[in-house]
């Protein structure tokens, strides 16, 4: 850089100042620099392309909004800071309707079509599962966040990562003391009938079980329903708590015929807040929630402990401290599980500058130096809290917040310590050929 | 739930089901009665129904009881005006041919739901009742012999949900009058019964045809503005309304009124009752059986005339 100048290259030592000041010059001649111009300093000023599939339309669409703001905002504070490697990053989005079938094909269409570099960015479960196979196929690193079991369980390949947000089973395990403890021991379920729902079914009802309680009765509802009364007759009178988990375009209806159901006399409640994202807690026919309980991924709500990395986040990505759009109020984010995103990249470009990634042929190589990252601590790039990765399982493990309805806000009761939601490693992907 | 409680509150969320159902089959069996037409776009229009009173209620803001009124009122036209524009630029353009209209009007089910998508967007949207109390229900149980009232946990119903069945009662009988009592409903019959004899005699066919097919599609809206506060406007919500509407009217008698109306009432009490003690897929399941079972042994339907 021509800059470089500045600096005394004869007779006496560079002084601190001198060295400042030629930062500051360069950092100030970067920015001035059109983008293109700022990465030239790298064997390539090529874009990273970063293939990201996003839930546009189908039942995921609320999710897919978010985790596009999220993505955007994330990948331009990247690339404010330089990039990866000096290479600008390039979000390459691309719609899979919420469906598996297409989002095979979405990944498909990433690496041969787009030449991506990554695939990035499934949610629903189902969908990832659908579309995992296809990725690790094309030997295509495929970084999903998603909250499903199925990447820890062994289900899928050594080219599916889970690196930006926790997994059912760890955080139900970890939900499981403190509805035994505070809410009851006679609990009934509520949850959707596709694999997310099932990881939900399964790990909760086994949690709840090593703490001394029971699940009287599991009541499964396809994720495309739209009427939900009929479903709740099935709830056993001797229940203490109801644990709701629900998604789909319909999850306002459902909390609102479950608060016309149980009228004055409801049970203790816990949730995941999948019931209500998206949703304004405040909508008309959700007063009954005052007084329940929310397993929360991010609290939707700036709480009074507020770090200043959620800070960060929320002013980068747009979002109030009502959890809600700041140019539209009414907007309510999916802020749960949206900084899965945030922290994903984050991690995408920490594991590209420690493999020293070039191009398609290094992407095993980002497969191995991501498998071998273990803390991730709190920071702008983790808003949601502090993080260890577990290699083997290709899944990260995190702190859980439990939030309670208090006025219409939802504010932070406990959190979970990240051992709370650890289980014995149920595969190691590491012995899987790259 | 005991057995009891359990029945009635089955009996009630399917009764809401049935209402709605039979206006929305009652809509299509028209305009299959009269017009010989095949509307698979049928549920789009009960989808833009909902998509419109959001939007509405949206605009107008305020209370939601004007709102919703305002709705009730100016929704089913615009979609019944949509649908005889549709009607006279499309459907008359192929001379209601069975094949064409059948391809057509997927066509226009896939325009109607794509524009949707492309305006109002993927999300699901609420509009609030204009009124909604929980109506909670007593039953009764033998405590030493005698009969005590006792209210159980989760028997109740909302009074908004009464209403829709009330308002549905009174739209199916208006429906019967305008058929069988207005010079209107003796031309549609007029029609149906003999398109070339009907022509003969001067009936304007032609617009007869535009004012049913409106008339259908308004009809399948004004059921959509009366569900969407208990459900959410969506641009995929037209499917079941679809698919349960070709059920009842294959089951019903195809453009039979009152058969129509009677078999909305057996699959919407059966998949309230099925769904609520059993699974809602094996509802679905029955109802196609069912269908099958209509198809083998009565072709023309519980209530349809055999033709000669």
């Amino acid at each position: 850089m021509t800059k470089s100048k500045t600096v005394p290259v004869t007779g006496a030592q560079p002084t601190r100042r001198d060295a400042l000041k030629t930062l500051a010059l360069g950092g100030g001649a970067a920015a001035a620099m059109p983008l293109w111009a700022r990465y030239a300093g790298a064997k390539t000023s090529e874009p990273i392309k970063v293939g990201f599939q996003v839930h546009r339309t189908g039942i995921g669409a609320a999710y897919g909004r978010w985790y596009d703001r999220t993505t955007t905002a994330a990948a331009a504070l990247i690339n404010e800071q330089g990039g990866i490697n000096g290479r600008p990053l390039e979000i390459v989005a691309e719609d899979d309707g919420t469906d598996p079938k297409r989002g095979a094909e979405v990944v498909e269409k990433f690496a041969t079509q787009h030449n991506c570099d990554i695939g990035f960015g499934t949610l629903f479960s189902h969908v990832v599962i659908g579309s995992a196979p296809r990725a690790g196929e094309l030997k295509l690193p495929y970084f999903v966040v998603s909250e499903g079991h199925h990447v820890a369980s062994g289900m899928l390949n050594r080219y599916t990562l889970q690196p930006g947000i926790t997994d059912v089973k760890s955080q139900v395990q970890a939900m499981a003391p403190f509805v035994a403890e505070n809410l009851g021991k006679k609990v009934t379920m509520i949850f959707p009938d596709f694999a997310f729902g099932h990881d939900h079914r399964d790990y909760f009802t086994a949690a709840i079980e090593a703490q001394g309680g029971e699940v009287l009765e599991h009541i499964a509802i396809p994720p495309t329903e739209t009427s939900f009364t009929k479903y709740f007759p099935k709830i056993p009178r001797d229940t203490e708590v109801i644990y709701h988990v629900m998604v789909g375009p319909a999850v306002l209806t459902f909390v609102k015929e479950l608060g016309e159901f149980f009228g004055p006399q409801r049970p203790e409640m816990f949730g995941f807040i999948d019931s209500l994202e998206a949703v304004d807690i405040g909508s008309p026919g959700l007063e009954f929630l005052d007084g329940t309980y929310f397993w929360e991924g991010n609290p939707r709500y700036a709480q009074e402990d507020q770090s200043e990395y959620d800070a960060f986040f929320r002013e980068r990505v747009g979002v109030d401290a009502n959890g809600a759009s700041v140019s539209d109020p009414k907007d309510v984010s999916t802020y749960a599980h949206m900084f899965g995103c945030w922290e994903t990249l984050h991690v995408v470009k920490a594991g590209m500058e420690s493999a020293g990634y070039r191009g398609p042929q290094d992407r095993a190589a980002l497969v191995e130096a991501v498998e071998a990252m273990t803390d991730m601590p709190h920071s702008n790039a983790h808003p949601q809290g502090a993080k260890i990765f577990n290699g083997k399982t290709h899944q990260v493990f995190g702190h859980q917040y439990i939030t309670k309805v208090v006025d219409g806000k939802l504010l932070l009761v406990h959190t979970t310590s990240i051992e709370d939601t650890f289980y014995p490693d149920e595969v190691d992907y590491t012995t899987q050929a790259l | 739930m005991d057995f009891g409680p359990y029945l009635m509150l089955a009996t009630l969320e399917g009764a809401v089901t049935a209402a709605v159902l039979a206006l929305t089959a009652s809509g299509l069996a028209l305009v299959f009665g009269v017009m010989r037409v095949v509307n698979v776009a049928h549920g789009e229009f009960f989808m833009l129904g909902a998509v419109l009173a959001w939007w509405v209620t949206h605009i107008l803001g305020g209370s939601a009881a004007f709102g919703f009124v305002v709705a009730l009122i100016v929704v089913p036209v615009l979609v019944g005006l949509l649908a005889a524009i549709t009607d006279m630029t499309i459907l008359k353009r192929i001379d209601y041919d069975p094949e064409r209209t059948i391809v057509a009007t997927i066509g226009i089910l896939y325009i109607l739901q794509q524009v949707t998508l492309m305006t109002y967007g993927p999300d699901a949207r609420p509009v609030v009742p204009p009124f909604n109390t929980r109506i909670a229900l007593p039953w009764f149980e033998f405590v030493d012999g005698k009969i005590s009232l006792y209210w159980p946990w989760g028997l109740s119903i909302t009074s908004y949900k009464l209403a829709v069945i009330g308002a549905a009662v009174l739209v199916l009988i208006g429906l019967w009058l305008l058929m069988t009592r207005s010079k209107l409903g003796l031309l549609m019959r007029a029609t149906e019964q003999d398109r070339d004899m009907a022509l003969a005699f001067g009936i304007p066919v032609e617009r007869v045809y535009a004012l049913v097919f409106g008339l259908g599609a308004g009809i399948a809206a004004l059921a959509a503005v009366l569900i969407v506060p208990i459900q959410q406007a969506h641009y995929l919500m037209g499917h079941d309304p679809l698919l349960l509407s070709f059920i009842v009217v294959i089951i019903g008698g195809l453009g039979s009124l009152p058969g129509t109306v009677l078999a909305a009432l057996l699959i919407g009490l059966s998949d309230g009752i099925i769904s609520v003690f059993f699974s809602p897929t094996l509802a679905k399941i029955l109802a196609t059986l069912l269908v099958a079972l209509v198809l083998v042994f009565r072709p023309q339907g519980l209530f349809g005339a055999r033709k000669a």
